[in-house]
């Protein structure tokens, strides 16, 4: 695919380019240490993935093959306007599926096929202050990163357990990252937190917003919060995805009737797809109906 | 005196512009004593209470801390870290208003556990059945664990404040007026309790007040400040029973006779 004319590579210029670079750097080195870096204006609102769409503009080479995923889904419109975006400015090629994808970046999910070492995966964070709600002066956040000072996330940990029983974050969980620093993991679901764990592949997160970048180098330990007599719990749907009959993915719950009819679907849509293409049913399946 | 000092502060000034705050001020305080520091409003009380405990530089003077493990540490030289490390586990501060060390959105069980969280420890179970022991130990009820420090009221916020201070067993705190704010009767149960705790836990003290009676009760030692000044220091009863300090004398006899 040809570029479009007028604009440099991948559409940012090379000086902000290499200024986010300089700043991914420095995150590697610190792994889940907040970066600040100077956030261009993007031609997307912020909350669409402006913090992730630099980031991937700043690693991205013409060799690249990237996958956008928005909620796990290829086909959403965040997920086809910034896949479009890079095959319109920088003319890589783009693909939806997990394994051939050299660079995805994603909102709100971890793809189901594990990463390998070859592949980075780039988060879009709204919020990358783990403690935000918790402590509104971000002078006084800065000072408890420095200090390691995190008994304040275990005081809302104690208050969910008190309150309802559990944990009650179900999204944005936060984690320890190699011991050291507190680091919200972006509003993935905390189901998806365990494949940060010692990932193969690099892991980078841009706040466009905020202004800040942090990465996870490949193999490095990523530990959920938790209490020792509460530990941390994964949780899915109850219910086996209607199209491949999956029982191990993440599910989306979709309304199909004001009946009460639900659809549980995988969110990850390219791992639905090849579970189906490789002869797998489910409940709700075409092929199903068709027989019945 | 034989035993060391847990804390001793020599020659400290700060001046805020043309105000003296404190001016060539020492001060010893010894393991398990309470120390009281008197005097009018803007007498440099509160200044020193926040010098001592190294929330503020002092322009000269220094403040030597007493570790446990019998090492003198320079509390002003000492690394950030070490200092807040301090704060959150060795020492204590109780502010007059219990709202500016409480944090009212998290439930009173939470509050009393944040600091033993803060140290690492991450058993559920065992900071819940902590702050409720402490709850009891301040007299309010078990049952109140779970509710949040706005349904109480401002004597219960105070133990409140007293229980989150002394569930990491601290051997130095700090008191800002501790009564203040308290109606009488509050205030006496208050004190009674303060002195009770104090006493059986062996915690040195330094108490700032206005309240002659308040120093009375609870103070070994007491201190009287005037314009940045100690003017007169001493056991308790002496300076109050036979005040040689013009000031000193006024402040006693203003008192009125019950």
């Amino acid at each position: 695919m040809s570029t479009m004319e007028g604009y440099n590579f991948a559409y940012l210029d090379e000086q902000t380019k290499r200024m986010i670079r300089r700043a991914l750097l420095k995150a590697v080195a610190i792994p889940g240490h907040q970066i600040p870096f100077g956030s261009r204006e993007m031609p997307l609102p912020y909350g669409w993935g402006t913090g992730g769409i630099q980031v991937t503009a700043a690693v991205l080479g013409p060799q690249d093959v990237l996958k956008v995923i928005d909620q796990g889904a290829d086909d959403t419109t965040n997920a086809v306007s910034i896949r479009r975006f890079f095959a319109r400015t920088a003319g890589v090629a783009t693909t939806t599926d997990t394994s051939a994808a050299s660079v995805i970046q994603t909102r709100h999910r971890i793809p189901e096929k594990p990463l390998r070492e070859d592949q980075i995966i780039v988060y879009q964070v709204p919020q990358p202050e783990p403690l935000s709600r918790l402590e509104p002066s971000r002078a006084e956040t800065r000072r408890m990163h420095a200090l390691a000072e995190y008994g304040l996330m275990h005081v809302k940990l104690y208050e969910d357990i008190t309150r309802f029983g559990h944990v009650a974050i179900s999204y944005d969980y936060p984690v320890m990252v190699n011991g050291r620093h507190l680091m919200a993991p972006s509003p993935i679901p905390a189901f998806d937190n365990p494949k940060m764990h010692q990932m193969a592949a690099l892991q980078l997160f841009g706040a466009g917003r905020e202004k800040r970048l942090y990465a996870i180098p490949p193999y490095t330990s990523v530990v959920s919060l938790d209490f020792d007599d509460h530990p941390f719990r994964t949780t899915r749907a109850p219910h086996a995805c209607g199209l491949c009959g999956a029982t191990d993915s993440y599910l989306d719950e979709v309304v199909t009737d004001d009946q009460g009819g639900r659809l549980y679907v995988c969110s990850d849509t390219d791992h639905c797809e090849t579970r189906r293409e490789a002869g797998h049913t489910g409940s709700e399946s075409p092929l199903q109906e068709a027989a019945q | 005196m034989s035993e060391p000092t847990l804390l001793s502060a020599s020659g400290l000034t700060l001046r805020f512009g043309a105000i003296p705050a404190l001016l060539d001020v020492d001060a010893d305080l010894w393991p398990g004593e309470i120390l009281a520091i008197v005097g009018e409003s803007g007498s440099g009380k509160t200044t020193l209470l926040n010098v001592l405990s190294g929330k503020m530089a002092p322009q000269s003077g220094q403040v030597m801390y007493r570790d446990p493990a019998g090492a003198l540490q320079d509390v002003h030289a000492m690394p950030a870290p070490a200092l807040r490390a301090l704060h959150r586990s060795d020492w204590g501060f109780v502010h007059q208003n219990p709202r500016e060390n409480l944090r009212m959105a998290v439930s009173a069980g939470g509050n009393v556990g944040e600091r033993l969280m803060a140290q690492g420890s991450r058993h559920y179970g065992h900071i819940r059945a902590a702050a409720i022991d402490w709850l009891e130990q301040v007299e309010i009820d078990a049952d109140r664990v779970d509710d949040l420090p706005r349904t109480f009221s401002g004597g219960m916020l105070q133990r409140l404040q007293i229980a989150r201070t002394l569930v990491t067993h601290p051997r130095l705190v700090f008191m800002d007026e501790p009564t203040g704010g308290l109606d009488v009767s509050v205030q006496a149960r208050l004190l009674d309790l303060i002195r009770s705790l104090v006493r059986r836990l062996g915690i040195a003290v330094v108490l700032v007040t206005h309240d002659l009676a308040v120093a009375r009760l609870l103070a070994d030692r007491i201190m009287v400040m005037q314009r940045g000044e100690v003017v007169e220091a001493g056991l308790t009863d002496q300076v109050l029973d036979d005040p040689r300090h013009p000031y000193t004398q006024l402040l006693v006899s203003s008192v009125l006779q019950a």
